[in-house]
């Protein structure tokens, strides 16, 4: 733990780090600036895209070529999208898939 | 305030998902925090003025003796440099929006980004309205979640261990959602095999930066394609 000012400092630029890399795309473009095509066909096809991302990105500890080697991700991810296909009920395949995922981690692969 | 209000309640069954998935992972932050000896109160204030989520677990790591404000600002940047391309993604979009963008832009976490590109906004609300409040409900389960485990990690003893992958869930169906809409599927495609592709390359701890410029390099290399299936969908 630091001391107060150091730690309210931390708090600050952590704050404004993260604010820049989220405001840097708007900084370029301004407002009385015309966004160039390229950038708007970018806007309309990147964000598919992002979240395939994503979701290799909250799997990327995976351990795969140790134990268990992602038997609980599989199991979880397979139930999630199963329950998704069926149901279409977003709150519950999130639910479930995050139950289950606990449960076998904590007690199933230990 | 009464048109806030309507778009408020048009905008919370979006959140909901958001909300199963940031009450948990937000406790976890608090947990985290409270571990490096940093009481509730701390906790709140960084969910308030930075609020994002693997930013802030990182950024735990940097209250201990030694760290120096560089370090955790080049470390910060580093993490969070996928959201110079959401940015990019949406200037367009909310350059046609007033001052209160920038509370947008301020919160534009993945899960809030996710949920903005792929909910059509409801006929009978202001767009700008409806957008902000996405993001001030998420910033609002965000806040409680981290509250809540910070208050509790010292309370009660809870084995939150796994509670992370509902943000695994929440994107998978998100990407099942995009995927139900054919026109998504190449570009669902590219950002999945993208990022695997670059994960074996450069490892969980670098792969994200290649991964983002190799993504939007295919995009400007397939334009004529990915560009007439959009027509073709008339999206």
């Amino acid at each position: 733990m630091l001391d107060v000012v150091s730690s309210l400092v931390m708090v600050a630029a952590v704050a404004i780090a993260t604010f820049s890399t989220r405001a840097a795309s708007f900084l370029v473009f301004p407002k009385d600036k015309e966004v160039p095509p390229t950038v708007k066909y970018i806007g309309a096809v990147l964000p598919p895209a992002v979240i395939g991302m994503l979701v290799v990105y909250c799997l990327k500890s995976t351990q795969v070529l140790e134990y268990p080697y992602g038997a609980p991700e599989l199991i979880a991810c397979l139930v999630v999208i199963g329950l998704h296909a069926w149901r279409r009920n977003v709150l519950l395949s999130v639910g479930v898939g995050t139950v289950l995922y606990m449960v076998l981690v904590q007690a199933v692969f230990v | 305030m009464g048109e806030y209000r309507q778009a408020v309640s048009r905008a919370f069954p979006y959140t909901i998902p958001v909300m199963a998935g940031y009450l948990f992972i937000g406790a976890a932050f608090g947990v985290m925090f409270a571990d490096q000896g940093y009481n509730v109160l701390w906790a709140v204030l960084m969910s308030v003025v930075v609020y994002a989520g693997s930013g802030q677990y990182l950024a735990t790591n940097f209250f201990v003796p030694g760290v120096s404000i560089l370090q955790a600002v080049f470390l910060t940047l580093m993490v969070n440099i996928r959201h110079v391309f959401y940015g990019l993604s949406l200037v367009d979009r909310y350059n046609r929006f007033g001052k209160k963008r920038w509370y947008l832009i301020f919160g534009m976490t993945d899960e809030t980004y996710s949920l903005i590109c792929t909910t059509d906004v409801p006929d009978d609300v202001d767009e700008e309205k409806f957008l902000i409040s996405i993001t001030l409900l998420n910033q609002l389960y965000w806040i409680i979640g981290t509250a809540v485990g910070s208050i509790a990690a010292t309370a009660i003893a809870f084995d939150s261990t796994g509670i992370e992958f509902a943000m695994t869930a929440l994107f998978i169906v998100m990407f099942m959602e995009l995927w139900y809409r054919r026109s998504n599927r190449p570009a669902e495609l590219i950002g999945m095999v993208s990022a695997t592709l670059c994960l074996a390359l450069f490892g969980a701890e670098n792969f994200v930066l290649p991964t983002m410029v190799l993504m939007v390099a295919v995009i400007l290399l397939g334009k004529k394609k990915l560009n007439r299936k959009e027509a073709g969908e008339g999206a």
